[in-house]
């Protein structure tokens, strides 16, 4: 408590977040249930010395982000799921250009247009690339108001440190809600001096920058291809990222991100209560996926079963599932069209799983 | 371990947003976790709108409330959707210039306080949901009257001083209404 905690909505402290890491750019068009960030970067962004645009639609402001990073600025866009898939041939351009920025991705339910309910149907897209093209997006996943600040920020030192887009995959209880925020951790910085490869305009004597994605002749493609693959290789080293609640004595594992994964922690207090021995995994980057750590519960002779709960129809599982490697049963918990969690919509599979660790009714079976 | 799951719910453009954040706010003044999330649907342009706070002294799970133990209800439809849903032990206070219903439920304690009327005695009819809240608060005793004071000079612009007055008499009016009978 002793900190100076200010009371804000997820969606302005992204913004926040954005401003102390020196995000200078911001392009959006509106879409709930994110719309608090671009009013938010339209009042205060130039108290930040940056620019904001509201632009004419999504796929433009995407390719505005794409001119902004190859200048050389720290730059963001966000928007909600349709707006998301608007843009996604844009990133694609960005992850061939090698270019760093920001998008936030404030998950409502889909598929098109659906409703503005909190949803997590994005995951895929999130983590597959999400556009045309073999690329990958670093992918964190906050599941506080606090975390909507901390992880805009480390996305913009994501980015810049491996030339490549990073997402903020959220959902709209995260940035609808109010919560206190601590922005003791995140000073203003400066951006980093991109000189040495951005498009900042015609200097003698230095040599031409190129940012390109064309390379029409597959002799040319591959080597670029298999630089971008090691790029991705050493990201998946470096950068994976997660928290655990009570899983080292846990019998069942619960596997979760975003707002499920606070639903999940009650569960697990009340669930311990009852005698259940409940922990929890959670994914702070989920790509890289935490395969590593998981795999190593799953091996444990303790660990009974893994349960993923997630607000669509099983997507995050899928991961654990190959994690996993069928060393133990993986059980699915969804909650659909919007709806949210309670503890007890947890806690009553969970005790089924108890009794018969291979409940059908759970069970997450590939076919 | 401390608790407290509010729902406050009424027609979009009575303060409903407004009250809750205050109490909120006022909870995390108070050193407590809070959070509060709206019900961001189209029923925030106009209809039934709601919002949820919760206060604890550990981590708040989920910000979504589906078993209050304290509702404030601003018109009838929130009173049909809501009395039902108050936790057992649980404060339900009534806007009764709107809500003319009666909870039939002896394990809840149920308040009715005439806010409209009261808030148009303070001096403005746009105070009403702030005179059910120091009703419900006077009910509740988590947060301080102080600290809602507080809550309410945080929200409202220091510009506004006339505004900021009017709605701390409000409170007030609305935590004595409660008291006096």
């Amino acid at each position: 408590m002793s900190a100076q905690r200010v009371f804000m909505k997820g969606n302005e402290a992204a913004c926040e977040g954005a401003f102390r890491a020196g995000c200078k750019f911001f392009a959006g068009y509106p879409i709930t249930p994110q719309n608090e960030v671009p009013e938010y970067m339209s009042k205060h962004i130039w108290d930040h010395g940056g620019t904001f645009i509201q632009s004419e639609s999504e796929v433009a402001a995407i390719n505005m982000l794409m001119g902004a990073s190859a200048a050389g600025a720290r730059a963001m866009t966000s928007s909600s799921s349709p707006g998301i898939s608007l843009k996604q041939e844009g990133i694609s351009y960005i992850a061939m250009s090698e270019l760093p920025c920001v998008v936030m991705n404030v998950v409502r339910c889909g598929p098109g247009l659906g409703n503005i309910a909190p949803h997590q149907g994005d995951y895929f897209q999130a983590t597959r690339g999400g556009g045309h093209g073999d690329y990958r997006t670093i992918t964190l996943a906050p599941n506080s108001v606090q975390e909507m600040a901390q992880f805009v920020y480390l996305a913009f030192e994501l980015a810049d440190k491996w030339r490549n887009p990073a997402l903020v995959l959220s959902d709209g209880t995260i940035g609808q809600m109010m919560e206190p925020v601590d922005f003791s951790e995140m000073p203003y910085v400066e951006p980093p001096d991109k000189s040495d490869w951005c498009l900042n305009a015609h200097q003698e004597g230095r040599e031409r920058h190129l940012i390109t994605t064309i390379y029409l002749l597959a002799e040319d493609m591959a080597p670029v291809h298999e630089r971008l693959v090691k790029k991705y290789e050493r990201i998946k080293k470096a950068e994976v990222r997660y928290t655990d609640y009570m899983s080292d004595d846990a019998e069942i594992l619960i596997v979760a991100i975003g707002s499920p994964s606070r639903v999940a922690r009650s569960a697990i207090k009340a669930g311990r209560e009852e005698g259940l021995k409940l922990g929890l995994l959670r994914p702070i980057t989920v790509w890289p996926f935490p395969y590593g750590v998981i795999r190593q519960y799953a091996e444990s002779d303790r660990v009974k079963a893994i349960v993923v709960t997630e607000m669509n129809w099983g997507q995050m599982v899928e991961d654990v599932a190959m994690a996993v490697s069928g060393k133990k049963p993986v059980h699915f918990v969804p909650k659909h069209g919007g709806l949210t969690f309670t503890p007890e919509d947890m806690l009553e599979p969970i005790r089924a799983i108890r009794e018969n660790p291979m409940n059908p009714e759970t069970l997450w079976v590939q076919t | 371990m401390l608790l407290e799951e509010y729902i406050f719910a009424g027609f979009g453009g009575q303060g409903i947003m407004t009250i809750g954040q205050f109490a909120a706010y006022a909870g995390m003044i108070q050193g407590y976790d809070t959070a509060w999330i709206p019900s961001y649907g189209p029923e925030s342009r106009g209809g039934t709108a709601n919002c949820n706070v919760v206060i604890s002294d550990d981590v708040i799970g989920s910000p979504h409330t589906h078993s209050p133990n304290g509702v404030i209800v601003m018109n009838a439809p929130s009173f049909d959707r809501f009395e039902p849903e108050v936790r057992k032990g649980g404060v339900l206070v009534v806007n009764t210039n709107l809500a003319t219903q009666s909870s039939e439920r002896s394990d809840i304690k149920a308040a009715y306080v005439p806010c409209a009327d009261i808030a148009l005695e303070v001096g403005n009819e746009i105070l009403v949901s702030v005179v059910a809240l120091g009703a419900f608060n006077a009910l509740k005793k988590v947060v301080s009257d102080e600290n809602m004071e507080q809550a309410i000079k945080w929200k409202i612009p220091q510009a506004r001083k006339d505004l900021i007055d009017l709605n701390v008499r409000a409170y007030y009016a609305g935590k004595e209404y409660l008291e006096s009978t």
